[in-house]
């Protein structure tokens, strides 16, 4: 389970959250939606510990463990995943390499036997196929040449082969068509059990069609102002934000 | 893995056990006195039991380095050498082992736990070695096999007594004696190395192998390696170097010849883990190399390929000098400092024949206080119509107090050559550091990753067991780089 307990944070002297308050419990997948500029990616940002965002209070606990006290890659072990808005590319890094890298990091970390290669090509060809991707995924070096799209698809590919206990998507639909938008849907939705959550951020309603989300928040101005079922997404489609911040 | 299984881990420990203590006991040796002056030189000669003519050509070097100055373009600092304080001979005493049963069993203990194991039953198939400890060879692997199919492989030491008519054609003659400060005084003292002796039509059966290590403290290694492939002919060489941690600086001073006559091709890989000092710069090796292939014949082809990872200073320069019309060079290279390790490093292209081609792929990586320069010439001589170079230059700083500077040098005398040069320079970004550790690596692993992606162009021309201890020795390189 995921726990915020009015949590703030600043980016230099800006300050960003201004005391978020949030449960996911475990097998939940919850949207959040605001406009540009609420602090969406700021709070992707906080609970994966990127540097530069300085936390000013509050607490952030995920099964129980202080997460804000980790090191990025204490909080992947821990089986937080953070699908980027935009992945990064690594030139000269084989896909294939640095994803069986970062699961045996993960595995040693939880006290788990490494996979050796033969071991994670099986498992990641399993993958590949399950979400509809082509081999070729594998060969490429990380994000380099990518499409929007198949970037996107790599962090989902990623996901699926970590197996986080929760998942944060931060705009993964952002520039992805309908086919593309189904895939990365299809493999949350794959993921969803009593052992899975997951934090979708995004703009759009048009996510949540494939991915139904357990509750829906609104992020304005550095705080939740609204929380409530799918059919609040549908509203803000509707109506917009506008007026929201005031709440 | 022969060659360079050990990473600086493994020569630390091997250190703290054996080598700060023990070793010198455990191994009688024999050095002359301190100091250079041409008695030493008669010395060194006389101890090798070398022809006149041998004499005669050391002493000429000898006399030539006096009157040359050091170098100084170089961008590397360093305080003056005192030449006449340190020792030009060491080797572990008795008369030259002449099988590896008569090997002190110490030493042979020593390069198993370096990862070199020098008897043959033990090797794996397909490497043979020879092993250099500081002044002298002392074992040459799989040499019968070798002969077999008329191959020579053995200490040069020996080159000369059993092949002098070869030695003496070749020795010099693609570096030769006064060529710089460095190789004249390398000509003058050299004491071993490796001689290798491809004949004509034959690819050498084996990959071959020299592990060089400097062992006794104040003490210059000052090796010298020939290799001659025949018409046709073909051979890999590597070569792999490591040496104890000490307070004080070492020179190495070493030269290299290869020489490939019409169609022969030469690959020489190096993975150099000299002794690089510790963070504060004290101690290290000096490589101070001089390197060079003449490709002769028609076809011809020499591809260095070099990780350098250690010693304090490099000043190496693997060069092609591309005589033989359609001959290629290239050149192959990953320099990495940290600290405040100095490389200026990079390779001569010398254009002269008809339709030459030559590629440079230089990756240097700097991280800590280090200063890490490429420097390349490519020169087009007016024979060379046709000829053609490509240079590409990539330099990756780690951190905000090193230098990366590339210094290229094009001389074209020829309007039909082509010569192109790309040269990038680029930081570890925080966001590839982030997305790696947010799938769970550790900052170091983040690093050696990124930096092995950034090396994958010159990785991937090493052997292959090359290439997997080349990728484990900058990553443990690069150790406290971050953070």
């Amino acid at each position: 389970m995921l726990e915020i307990k009015n949590l703030s944070a600043r980016i230099g002297d800006k300050e960003i959250l201004r005391g978020v308050n949030l449960t996911v419990p475990d097998g939940e997948v919850h949207a959040i939606m605001g406009p540009n500029g609420a602090g969406k990616s700021t709070l992707s940002y906080v609970l994966s510990g990127r540097e530069g965002y300085e936390v000013t209070g509050g607490e952030v606990s995920f099964n129980g463990q202080d997460i804000l006290a980790m090191e990025p890659e204490a909080r992947a072990a821990a089986g937080i995943f953070l699908a980027f808005q935009y992945p990064v590319e690594l030139p000269g890094v084989g896909n294939a390499n640095f994803i069986r890298t970062a699961l045996n990091a993960v595995r040693r970390a939880r006290g788990e036997a490494e996979l050796d290669a033969v071991a994670f090509l099986k498992l990641a060809r399993a993958a590949i196929k399950s979400l509809s991707m082509s081999d070729d995924m594998l060969k490429r070096n990380v994000n380099v040449g990518f499409s929007g799209g198949e970037k996107k698809r790599n962090e989902v590919l990623q996901m699926a082969l970590l197996q986080p206990g929760l998942a944060i998507l931060d705009e993964t639909d952002s520039g992805l068509d309908i086919d593309a938008l189904k895939i990365v849907a299809e493999g949350v939705n794959a993921l969803r059990s009593a052992r899975f959550s997951a934090l979708v951020i995004t703009h759009y309603q048009r996510l949540l069609e494939h991915i139904v989300p357990d509750r829906v928040h609104v992020l304005a101005a550095g705080r939740i102002v609204r929380s409530g079922g799918p059919e609040l997404a549908l509203e803000l489609e509707a109506h917009g934000y506008a007026g929201l911040e005031a709440a | 893995m022969p060659a360079v299984v050990e990473t600086r881990e493994t020569v630390e420990a091997l250190n703290a056990s054996k080598y700060k203590y023990g070793f010198s006991t455990d191994i009688a040796m024999d050095a002359f006195p301190k100091g250079l002056n041409e008695d030493i030189v008669r010395l060194i000669s006389a101890k090798k039991e070398e022809p006149e003519w041998l004499l005669a050509w050391r002493l000429k070097a000898f006399a030539t380095w006096q009157a040359m100055e050091e170098p100084d373009w170089a961008r590397v600092k360093y305080p003056p050498i005192d030449y006449n304080d340190l020792y030009y001979y060491a080797a572990p005493s008795g008369p030259a082992p002449k099988s590896l049963d008569e090997v002190d069993p110490s030493l042979l203990d020593m390069y198993e736990k370096l990862g070199i194991p020098l008897n043959e039953r033990a090797a794996l198939a397909g490497v043979a070695v020879d092993a250099v400890f500081d002044s002298v060879s002392v074992a040459t692997t799989f040499r019968e096999t070798l002969s077999k199919s008329g191959v020579i492989f053995c200490p040069i030491s020996e080159a000369v007594r059993a092949h002098p008519e070869l030695v003496k054609q070749y020795l010099g003659s693609v570096v030769p004696a006064g060529d710089n400060y460095f190789a004249a005084l390398n000509s003058a003292v050299f004491s071993d190395g490796s001689f290798v002796f491809i004949p004509k039509g034959v690819r050498c059966p084996m990959e071959l192998s020299t592990y060089f290590r400097i062992n006794a403290r104040n003490t210059g290694q000052f090796e010298r390696t020939l290799i001659i492939a025949e018409e046709g002919a073909s051979v890999s060489y590597l070569e792999g170097c490591t040496a104890p941690m000490r307070d004080e600086n070492q020179l190495h001073a070493a030269v290299v010849e290869l020489v490939a006559l019409d169609d022969a091709k030469i690959k020489y890989s190096t993975v150099q883990n000299w002794y690089p000092g510790d963070a504060d710069g004290r101690g290290g090796i000096y490589n101070f190399v001089t390197k060079r292939g003449a490709c002769r014949g028609r076809n011809s082809k020499i591809s260095w390929t070099q990780v350098e990872t250690g010693s304090a200073i490099t000043w190496k320069y693997p060069s092609c000098i591309l005589q033989g019309d359609g001959s290629v060079g290239e050149f192959y290279s990953v320099a990495l400092t940290h600290n405040c390790q100095q490389a200026d490093t990079g390779t001569k292209m010398i254009h002269i024949g008809k339709n030459t081609t030559s590629t440079i792929i230089s990756k240097g990586i700097s991280a800590g206080r280090s200063n890490n320069t490429y420097r390349g010439l490519v020169k087009i001589m007016p024979g060379a119509s046709g000829a053609r170079n490509f240079t590409q230059c990539d330099s990756l700083l780690i951190g905000d107090n090193c230098g990366a500077h590339t210094v290229p040098y094009i001389e074209s005398r020829n309007p039909s050559a082509k010569i192109e040069h790309e040269a990038t320079t680029s930081k570890i970004a925080e966001d590839q550091l982030f997305y790696c550790r947010s799938r769970g690596l550790s900052e170091e692993d983040a690093v050696g990753l990124i930096v092995n992606g950034f090396c994958k162009d010159v990785l991937k021309e090493l052997p292959m067991e090359f290439a997997v201890e080349a990728q484990k020795l900058l990553a443990v390189s690069l150790e406290g780089s971050v953070g």
